[in-house]
């Protein structure tokens, strides 16, 4: 059931709460919130700004579906950003490795990414499944595990290249390049846009329409009642970690394979972490994440706009948290409103409007 | 003992929740040093009623006084400081912690945490039978003893008057005696209790008077010793009182289930949940499974179904228009496959989805089967569709089936289970307490759906703690004791107190 008041309310009320918690913040530090935001705003209009935010939104929104994935069956899988530079580095050593034709190289290069990815989210998987270890604490170990992989493996002894004095990955040729879509003077779209629609759906489709999402969703809400109705809740979290793994694999890949083609030391970070505050925002929702995805690159590169104008940067950041905490606690409210309206309405079904006896059915 | 002044008196007091009348005009009244018991179906109201006796809710109307004054209860805290405790069916108690540490905790102003204390504990651990060391973990202890600890916390922050929850809920006959040794002797020292039950058996036993509590109101208080258990009974659900007779005998010589030398280790220990468990349900017979809870009765239901796995012998399941075929390595999906239908004894844990709506729970468990899915694809139409068939059919009170099955009272839950179990068009239905907490009009039609399906060669294995119901429903009834299948009873000729007796293992050579 769409209920659109449930869903639209809780994250417009946040985002106007969040505005008056940093125009607050704005008038403490001394600036008016009213030009830092007419700032941002306009920030957007400039040069290739609103391109290359809708291409970090890509990104932001494959960390989201991965975050997002592991959400609906009660993992959280903050490990998206390791599982993510893990792939990175294997999918650009590989990639720049293989001679294949153009369409096979790319396809090669993104199975190699997501089979990385689950990879690396297979010890937690394991770890959780037979022994009960919580996913939290082995993902942020291998999140930090993972910088020295990284570094290890882009040594110029190992598989790395010098260029000045940055090391990075053997460059991928362009048969395993995707191709950006120009836009003239606003810039070049990422292709991989196209990618990361058509998982997007597929991930609606899968929660949706097929067995297995049903059993995911039924094992992520009770465990009890899904083994009851004969859904493994071991076989669900296993399924549901490594499909979240496969996932995050693919996050550096717009940039990989559509900007960068190498995989250098100093390649951004913390796009995982973002991707568990979009699939947040978002509310696992693929059209939810992708709004999330798109106000949080917003807000991301508004911050460089602000300093121009000499207000701290911080301040999206502000927004950004206050965001993710208040439409948090708007969908509980929202969420206990609507089931109460519910209630009453079960509750004045099929009684002409007369208040349930006990005996008839009530709840006590 | 009615000489006695009222120590607490509930008047007129009326609850209302969303679409519910939970109390309705309550009224209550309590005399110093006696135990009162509250007597009530489940879902009768009895649980909101000492929820606002311990300040847990506010009536909407009506007024709570104590020791003659009127009081107005907030919170438990209030509830305290007026003299009235409440232990919990459900413990609240941190394993973790000592029983001192437990009693201790949050009343470390009333007698500081020295010597004083341990005195005050001492003492009161000798007046409610607690014996043992006080820095022993509550993880360690019993649930007879973690009872008299929640006992003893309730007497430490000054409680005179003492509510206790269904106590008898989670102990086995032996446990019950002592409680009720137990309460006799505080009572001779002042104590006034509320006993929530409804075991009539129990009530009889120890209360000095009783009130009965039906469909949210009070219908009277009698003294327990003029009434019989029939009497009560009789109050407790009113003169409408379904029967749950089976009238012809449908049983075939077709067996359906047979469970052989069935044998289940507990996960932590070699100690046996059940054992050496052998039973035979033919197509159109119900076999009743008596026993008190906690017999293994949950396990043997959770073995057959593959939810737990058997430590040794044999479960077969003969599917529609085949042989008896060996289950026992299957998993939950291919027994229900198979052609098993399964009524869980908690709905809420086992049977729905609570946050999804009625028609995605229609889905669960036939998440592989026509019409709501094809095996890979689910079909969100025909679930619709279905659920709506399966709402009309068992009279599910719903305005319509995106509704969250949360929303839904229990009552109408359990007729969505039993609709959806039953339209799977099943061999072999596994019904565990299939009646436990709806109303009387729910248990009238899951009674009939259930005769219907057994007159159409069904098998039913049906657990329950309700006898009348085991007896009335049943072909053979099986009563199991610790793990075991130890007597059958025939349930034309077997009486509730044979059964009981039986039950508790008196009379095992019995029936």
């Amino acid at each position: 059931m769409i209920n659109w008041r449930t869903a639209l309310l809780p994250p417009a009320l946040a985002i106007v709460f969040a505005m008056l918690l940093s125009s607050v913040a704005l008038l403490i530090s001394g600036a008016s919130p009213l030009e830092a935001f007419a700032t941002m705003g306009a920030q957007l209009f400039e040069g290739n700004t609103a391109v290359s935010t809708v291409n970090l939104g890509i990104v932001y929104y494959l960390a989201g579906l991965a975050a997002a994935i592991g959400f609906q069956m009660n993992v959280f899988n903050i490990g998206v950003e390791g599982q993510y530079r893990f792939a990175a580095v294997v999918a650009a050593i590989v990639g720049g490795w293989m001679q294949l034709p153009p369409v096979l190289h790319v396809i090669a290069i993104l199975l190699v990414a997501m089979f990385s990815g689950a990879l690396y989210a297979l010890l937690p998987a394991l770890l959780k499944v037979y022994r009960g270890v919580s996913e939290v604490i082995t993902t942020i170990m291998l999140n930090s595990i993972v910088f020295g992989i990284v570094a290890f493996l882009i040594n110029p002894e190992q598989f790395g290249v010098l260029h000045g004095n940055n090391l990075s990955t053997v460059e991928i040729a362009p048969s395993g390049r995707i191709p950006g879509i120009p836009l003239g003077e606003a810039g070049t779209l990422f292709g991989f846009v196209v990618i990361a629609g058509a998982l997007g759906y597929g991930y609606w489709f899968m929660l949706n329409r097929t067995r297995f999402g049903f059993e995911l969703k039924a094992s992520g809400e009770s465990k009890t009642a899904a083994a009851a109705g004969g859904v493994s809740a071991r076989k669900m979290t296993l399924a549901a970690m490594l499909l979240s793994g496969a996932v995050a694999g693919l996050v550096a890949m717009p940039e990989l394979l559509g900007r960068d083609y190498v995989y250098a030391m100093t390649a951004t970070q913390g796009y995982g972490f973002t991707g568990l505050a979009v699939a947040l925002l978002g509310r696992n929702h693929p059209a939810g994440i992708a709004f999330g995805a798109l106000l949080w690159a917003f807000l991301d590169r508004s911050a460089v706009s602000l300093e121009s104008i000499g207000i701290p940067s911080e301040i999206a950041t502000i927004m950004q948290g206050t965001i993710v905490l208040s439409v948090v606690v708007a969908y509980e409210i929202v969420r206990r409103a609507d089931l109460a309206a519910e209630q009453r309405r079960v509750g004045r079904a099929g009684r002409n409007g007369q208040p349930a006896n006990v005996a008839e059915g009530g709840a006590v | 003992m009615t000489e006695s002044e009222p120590v607490v008196e509930l008047t007129g007091i009326t609850k209302r929740f969303p679409g519910v009348v939970a109390n309705s005009d309550v009224h209550l009244t309590v005399h110093a040093g006696e135990v009162h018991a509250v007597c009530g179906e489940n879902g009768a109201g009895k649980s909101t009623l000492m929820k606002i006796l311990y300040g847990m809710q506010q009536p909407d109307e009506g007024t709570v006084s104590v020791g003659g004054e009127i009081v107005e209860l907030r919170n438990p805290q209030d509830a305290i400081k007026a003299g009235i405790g409440m232990v919990h069916q459900h413990f609240m108690l941190a394993d973790n912690l000592t029983v001192r540490e437990n009693v201790l905790l949050g009343a470390e102003g009333l007698h500081g945490m020295g010597r004083k204390a341990r005195a005050r504990l001492t003492a009161l651990a000798e007046q409610t039978g607690l014996h043992v060391d006080a820095d022993t973990l509550v993880e360690n202890l019993g649930v007879a003893d973690r009872q008299r600890v929640e006992i003893v916390k309730v007497l430490y922050r000054g409680a005179r008057i003492v509510i206790l929850d269904e106590p008898t809920a989670v102990l086995v006959p032996q446990e019950v005696d002592a409680l009720f040794e137990t309460v006799r002797s505080m009572q001779t020292e002042g104590y006034t209790f509320l006993f929530i039950s409804h075991k009539l058996d129990e009530v009889r036993a120890i209360a000095d008077e009783v009130t009965i509590i039906r469909r949210g109101t009070t219908v009277g208080t009698v003294d327990p010793t003029t009434v019989t258990s029939h009497e009560l009974a009789e109050m407790m659900v009113g003169s409408e009182l379904p029967s749950p007779e089976t009238r012809e005998s449908t049983v075939t010589d077709r067996a359906v289930l047979r469970v052989r030398e069935l044998r289940l280790d507990a996960e932590d220990s070699g100690r046996a949940l059940l054992d050496d468990v052998s039973l035979t349900v033919r197509a159109g017979e119900i076999l009743g499974i008596a026993g008190v809870e906690g017999n293994g009765q949950t396990e043997l239901v959770e073995t057959i179904m593959g939810m737990r796995r058997a430590s040794a012998g044999t479960v077969e399941l003969a599917s529609a228009g085949s042989e008896l075929r060996d289950i026992t390595r299957l998993g939950t999906l291919a027994r229900r496959e198979a052609g098993i239908g399964y009524i869980a004894e908690d709905r809420h844990r086992h049977g729905l989805l609570l946050r999804q709506p009625l028609w995605s729970n229609r889905i669960l468990g036939y998440q592989t089967r026509r019409p709501v899915s094809n095996g890979r694809l689910i079909n969100r139409g025909a679930a619709r569709r279905d659920t709506e068939r399966v709402v009309a059919e068992y009279d599910v009170r719903t305005p319509g089936v995106e509704v969250l099955a949360g929303a839904l009272s229990g009552g109408n839950q359990q007729k969505l289970i039993v609709g959806r179990e039953l339209s799977g068009e099943p061999v072999l239905l596994i019904a565990a307490h299939p009646t436990r907490g709806v109303d009387v009009g729910a248990q009238a039609l899951i009674w009939e759906q259930m005769r219907a399906a057994r007159h159409d060669g069904l098998a039913v294995l049906l657990v329950s703690a309700d006898l009348d119901e085991l007896i009335g429903l049943s072909d053979t009834i099986r009563v199991m004791l610790r793990g075991r299948l130890v007597s059958e009873a025939d349930p034309a000729t077997v009486t509730p107190t044979e059964l009981g007796s039986a039950m508790t293992g008196a009379g095992e050579e019995a029936a």
